[in-house]
């Protein structure tokens, strides 16, 4: 059976390091395939204006196929181009729970991300999205520093 | 941007020096305006508040009445069978996951609100209560949970017969679902009416949704900083509003949304408050509700004063039957067009049931209306009750609230602000989707639209509050005698959903997600 990693990416250089992590355990492992994810953080409590709601499905469109341009394809054909299975992904919602999420969908040995490279005083009050994936996922969690 | 807010500031700083000297003449500019306002509107108000001949009683009250009750036994009782599913949905029990990021349930509900919570909530009552007694509170719980029923076939329409254009933008609301709800099931003179909605809907937008608003909010601030001409509080509202309509600053509106709900729970809580440290009065005002409800307790016209009042401020600030909810909750991502219906008739339970309920209460049990010891009655002065102070309107549920919390009515000046402001914003935007319906979308066409809007606020803030509050009275329920008309010819279109919704409830077809 082939075994399944999901690797959340952040867009910035830390997930890069997350990501050559699960590459070479993908190495490792053999038979495995790669699922690169990246989450549009969003709420479905947050207040909008009508104007923004009117343009909501048009909003959501234009940050998938951003998120996809500019951080998953060039992830996805970095692996593939060094062999190793891979599909990527993007969704609305909090970091940890649509990581969480995935992995169940997916039936996932492990999720890989990377140290929180967020700071500030909302990560002081409310944790960083790594630090409650790993309290709250239900599969393994490499965290890479 | 940072010019814009240097120019306001020095805007607000020339007012505050120049006002002295200018301020004889600005009165009378006021007063010029505000003849002149009334004058033009005071055809078309007698026309929407004329009785029925023979009594009292306006007609198009009865109308919303009428309405409301129609639709609460067509649907057997909707709001309450289905109240518990509504709140179900909200909490996004029945949102299928893949549509994370589209506009949710909650998201439609709450921007809807933060268009009706507003200066109905808090100026609105004091009126109400003001004119009709303790006794129009009762009439407006009333009105309020018949009208969820209204909002519930309103909103349904709304989501079902939107447009949902290329770029993945959506319009809809009453002039949508009028024209192709009437075009679809083979009747005539949809276009015409889905016209005189529009039109309504623009004269609504500038008033009751921009003119009421402006007016009492300069009402509040004047209250706190001293008497000053109006339309130097409507310049202000004016430029900001039209930062935020015209230059898209976003950031404005941003912050307000996210506010705007806070102050609301602050408003609430602050209610409930006093209303527990009054707990010993709390039986006592149920009673004046009661009483004054059937007798009038000595208010002007009696019961049916009391009932006029509770029903008029019930429709002016929930909405319900009016359709400038359907245009909000027509952007929600379902597939199902009545789960926004059941959504939506929170609205008015929110709204009415609650908000308006615990002003009321304050109003009453702080004592604020004079009653006359001789007779158990209320002092009746003018056609209003006498109050300590000789408050109306937003300055009599300030005064209430003051007797609790000295302090409170910063608070509520502040929130009034907000309130109207959001408001404001909300109803630019029916406003506007009622002049795109007829003029056509184009930035030229909304930007005379935007301007219009924003020109209207410095009006509204000028004016006095009679004529104002007549007219906003007027447009938002002359939009309620079309809309209800649309409504009574596509009721049974929501009748075939909500059968097939049911079944298909009960049948376990539809079914929570696992979040």
């Amino acid at each position: 059976m082939t075994t399944k990693l999901v690797v959340g990416l952040d867009g910035k250089g830390s997930g890069d390091r997350a990501l050559s992590y699960a590459k070479n355990l993908a190495g490792l492992i053999g038979d495995c395939e790669i699922l690169v994810a990246y989450i549009i953080e969003w709420s479905p409590y947050s207040f909008q204006t009508p104007e923004e709601n009117a343009e909501r499905h048009k909003r959501r469109e234009e940050e998938i196929s951003t998120a996809l341009e500019r951080v998953i394809d060039p992830a996805v054909a970095a692996l593939k181009k060094d062999g190793i299975k891979v599909k990527g992904m993007v969704r609305h919602g909090h970091v940890a729970d649509a990581l969480n999420t995935i992995s169940e969908e997916v039936k996932a040995s492990q999720i890989v991300v990377s140290r929180s490279s967020d700071g500030g005083l909302a990560t002081r009050i409310f944790g960083s999205s790594t630090a409650n994936l790993v309290m709250t996922a239900s599969v393994p969690v490499t965290v890479v520093g | 941007m940072n010019n814009i807010y240097r120019s306001l500031i020095a805007i607000g700083a020339f007012a505050s020096t120049v006002t002295p000297v200018i301020a004889q003449e600005a009165q009378s500019l006021d007063a010029k305006v505000n003849a002149a306002f009334a004058s033009v509107t005071g055809p078309f108000v007698s026309f929407i508040f004329a009785p029925i001949p023979g009594t009292s009683f306006p007609w198009i009250v009865m109308w919303l009445v009428i309405a409301a009750t129609i639709f609460t036994f067509y649907f057997s009782f909707v709001q309450l069978k289905f109240f518990k599913h509504a709140i179900s949905l909200v909490k996004g029990d029945y949102s299928d996951p893949n549509d994370a990021g589209e506009v949710s349930h909650f998201q439609a509900l709450a921007t809807a609100l933060s268009g009706t919570v507003g200066l109905g909530n808090i100026a609105g009552v004091a009126v109400a209560v003001g004119i009709g007694g303790p006794g129009a509170t009762f009439w407006m719980i009333l009105a309020g949970l018949m009208g969820m029923a209204s909002k519930f076939t309103e909103c349904t329409l709304g989501v079902k017969y939107r447009n949902e254009y290329e770029d993945g933008t959506v319009s809809g609301g009453p002039m949508y679902y009028i024209s192709k709800g009437f075009a679809e099931r083979g009747l005539p003179g949809g276009k015409f009416l889905a016209v005189l909605f529009s039109i309504f809907c623009i004269l609504g937008a500038l008033g009751g949704g921009n003119m009421f608003q402006a007016n009492q909010a300069h009402a509040q601030i004047s209250g706190i900083v001293g008497d000053y001409p109006g339309w130097i509080t409507g310049i202000v509202f004016a430029s900001v509003v039209f930062m935020v309509i015209v230059g898209g600053v976003k950031s404005i509106a941003r912050v307000t949304e996210k506010v705007v709900p806070f102050m609301g729970v602050l408003y609430v809580t602050a209610a409930m408050i006093i209303i527990l440290m009054n707990y010993d009065k709390i039986g006592w005002a149920f009673g004046q509700i009661f009483a004054g409800a059937f007798t009038g307790l000595g208010v002007a016209g009696g019961m049916v004063g009391a009932l006029i009042q509770g029903f008029k401020r019930a429709a002016f600030s929930n909405e319900a039957g009016v359709g400038s909810a359907a245009i909000a909750h027509s952007a929600v991502k379902t597939k199902e067009p009545i789960t926004e219906g059941f959504v939506s008739l929170l609205e008015p339970f929110i709204d009415t049931v609650v908000i308006c309920t615990m002003t009321a209460l304050v109003i009453t049990i702080s004592g604020q209306l004079i009653l006359d010891t001789a007779t158990g009655n209320y002092a009746v002065e003018g056609g209003k009750i006498a109050t300590i102070g000789g408050t109306s309107g937003v300055a009599l549920t300030s005064a209430a609230f003051a007797s609790a919390f000295s302090w409170f009515p910063f608070i509520l000046a502040i929130a009034v602000i907000l309130f109207a402001f959001s408001t404001m914003i909300s109803w630019s935007y029916y406003g506007l989707k009622a002049w795109t319906y007829l003029f056509g979308e184009g930035k030229t066409t909304e930007l005379v639209f935007k301007i219009i809007f924003c020109v209207f606020i410095v009006i509204g803030a000028a004016a006095s509050l009679g004529p104002v509050i007549d007219f906003s009275d007027a447009a938002i329920f002359a939009m309620a005698v079309v809309n209800i008309t649309g409504l009574y010819f596509l009721m049974s279109v929501v009748k075939s959903e909500f059968v097939s919704y049911k079944e298909r409830l009960a049948s376990g077809e539809i079914k929570k997600f696992e979040h």
